[in-house]
């Protein structure tokens, strides 16, 4: 079996007790994406040699000593490019490094490449890349999901151990599920976001993809926990993740939100999740049906939101500081117009515009305003749930992977994939995605996921439940046959 | 809250994007769909709810004030399109 095959854990294990060796672990990671990524296209660049160096003085009994994790082309790491996918940062290299980077090589890991992403984060598809999209490895004619399609693609691919993204929507619980992998997005805060470029800064949250639960957490201790350098970082106790994995969920309630099953919701899918949830309830776990009543309204305020901060945050790349710089302008404004026009994609200007109308004269009040009341009744609805249960599960997605260039054309459709996990977003709260099952179609298997929601900070309940699910099940063990 | 006056050229041109004609085109009508969609948001009853800027209540947070290292000028222009003498160069303002 190749080393690529392995969780960080299992990884970890080899390389303390001396069975393989760092440059090993790096090496095989190249040879599998030589083999791989020709289809995948998980990967914008990456720089062997340079891993493969920094392996040589690594150490091992670190609790990520020689692992490579593999980065989102949104998190910077010092010395390497930081794109975000999109052909205004052609070119950029990082003058430093994000917190949790620092935070992973401090715990011996070595970061390692570049994966592709929807374009600065905007996107559920992957599709939004200035520079291709990834493929699904279940079934390469499909999306892998989005926008840490890359990162969810090359864990599933077993081109990466693990891989961080970041979730403003469902970013990583999405492909997650897409792609038949775990994707865990922490409470609001207890990742810093030094170095992650923003998209929406009240949403976005850096978490890990990776192979199984026991990972997810794992890489949830290295990277949590406050941060001077980011304010909203929360200054709260960081837990031993792993430590609540196998207390099981006998006694624990789990709550069945009644608005995640609706109409949209592709039938298969929805006989799978209800299948986890029938085996968590057989597992001992009490199934409560509740009620989050503004749901129908997250998607809006949403879209609202995002796209106005997003407006805000993107307004630095003015192609003076870095990054691209339209040639030929006849002044500044033109200059700035040009460079934006050319440098930015079809999906960032779309969201830019919408942003810039919301927030503008005259409409602030009917769209921001609005929007913000909304978001605190959609938080109230999940704070009201979560006095009466433990966690909350539903479906991930409302379908499985969609075909490449489906919903290119209709962005109303492509937003409504984020249908069940933005809300989480809006609310600050924590949530994961694992593997529940697959659904066939035109003769593939894809995978299905599992959301499990938890209140704020409880990100140890939230993987708790999931190990229990995963430990006593087969879904994440299995592989996708590539090309 | 349907956008009868939603203006794209205007728009794109505060948010200092320049559009091609067909640009201007497609995403009046797609940014049209998704205000429509939006405009659902005025069914909902938010009288005396208070609009929530941040998930995670926290307030002035402070850090001592004290040096620390930040980034040297040679790496803050480093990824600069055009730069001379330590600065950035900007297009001409002022004609």
């Amino acid at each position: 079996m190749e080393i690529t095959s392995l969780t960080v854990h299992e990884t970890q294990a080899l390389l303390r007790s001396k069975q393989v060796s760092p440059q090993e672990v790096v090496e095989a990671l190249g040879r599998r994406i030589a083999e791989v990524d020709p289809v995948i296209h998980g990967y914008l660049s990456y720089d062997l040699d340079r891993a493969i160096l920094e392996a040589q003085d690594v150490d091992v009994r670190l609790p990520l000593g020689g692992v490579p994790i593999s980065l989102k082309d949104v998190i910077n790491v010092k010395g390497h490019p930081c794109g975000c996918a999109s052909r205004i940062l052609q070119g950029y290299i990082s003058p430093y490094d994000a917190t949790v980077v620092a935070k992973l090589r401090a715990a011996g890991a070595i970061p390692f490449g570049r994966v592709n992403m929807d374009e600065f984060a905007m996107g559920s598809s992957t599709e939004n890349s200035a520079f291709g999209p990834t493929r699904n490895p279940w079934d390469a004619t499909r999306i892998p999901g989005g926008s840490s399609g890359g990162s969810a693609a090359v864990v599933a691919a077993d081109e990466a151990y693990a891989a961080l993204g970041s979730d403003t929507g469902g970013s990583i619980r999405q492909p997650a599920a897409l792609c038949g992998c775990v994707g865990l997005k922490p409470t609001y805060g207890r990742v810093s976001r030094f170095g992650l470029v923003a998209f929406a800064s009240s949403l976005d949250q850096i978490g890990p993809l990776t192979k199984d639960v026991r990972d997810a957490a794992i890489l949830l201790n290295i990277i949590a926990g406050p941060d001077p350098c980011d304010s909203t970082s929360v200054n709260e106790p960081v837990p031993d993740f792993t430590v609540d994995l196998e207390k099981g969920v006998k006694g624990l309630k789990v709550g069945l939100p009644k608005e995640y099953f609706i109409e949209g919701l592709d039938p298969q899918v929805e006989t799978t999740v209800r299948a986890a949830i029938a085996h968590l309830e057989g597992l001992g776990a009490e199934v409560v049906d509740i009620s989050l009543p503004h749901t129908e309204h997250a998607l809006s305020a949403y879209y609202i939101i995002a796209p106005a901060e997003a407006s805000a945050n993107l307004a630095r790349f003015d192609g003076v500081r870095y990054g691209f710089r339209a040639k030929d302008v006849s002044g500044l404004l033109d200059h700035y117009g040009k460079t934006r026009g050319e440098g930015f994609g079809a999906e960032v200007k779309r969201r830019v515009i919408l942003g810039t109308y919301v927030l503008s004269s005259g409409y602030y009040d009917a769209y921001y305003l609005r929007a913000q009341k909304v978001r605190t009744l959609i938080r109230r609805d999940f704070a009201t749930a979560f006095e009466k249960v433990d966690a909350i599960v539903c479906p991930t997605s409302p379908t499985p992977a969609f075909k490449l260039g489906e919903r290119t054309g209709d962005p109303l459709s492509m937003y409504l994939a984020d249908i069940f996990t933005l809300a989480a977003n809006m609310a600050g709260i924590c949530g994961i995605s694992i593997p529940c099952g697959f659904v066939e179609e035109e003769g593939k298997q894809l995978p299905v996921g599992l959301q499990i929601l938890g209140k704020e900070l409880k990100e140890s309940k939230v993987l708790q439940v999931a190990y229990a699910y995963e430990q006593s099940t087969v879904w994440h063990q299995a592989k996708p046959q590539i090309g | 809250m349907s956008a009868p006056d939603f203006n794209v050229e205007y728009v794109a041109e505060l948010a200092r994007i320049k559009l091609t004609p067909e640009e201007i085109e497609t995403f009046r009508s797609q940014l049209g769909q998704v205000l429509d969609h939006v405009a659902k948001l005025n069914e909902v009853d938010v009288s005396d709810v208070e609009p929530m800027a941040h998930s995670f209540p926290v307030y002035n947070v402070f850090r001592a004030d004290e040096p620390r290292e930040s980034l040297d000028r040679e790496a803050a222009l480093f990824n600069a399109p055009r730069q001379a003498q330590g600065l950035f160069i900007v297009t001409k303002v002022v004609e």
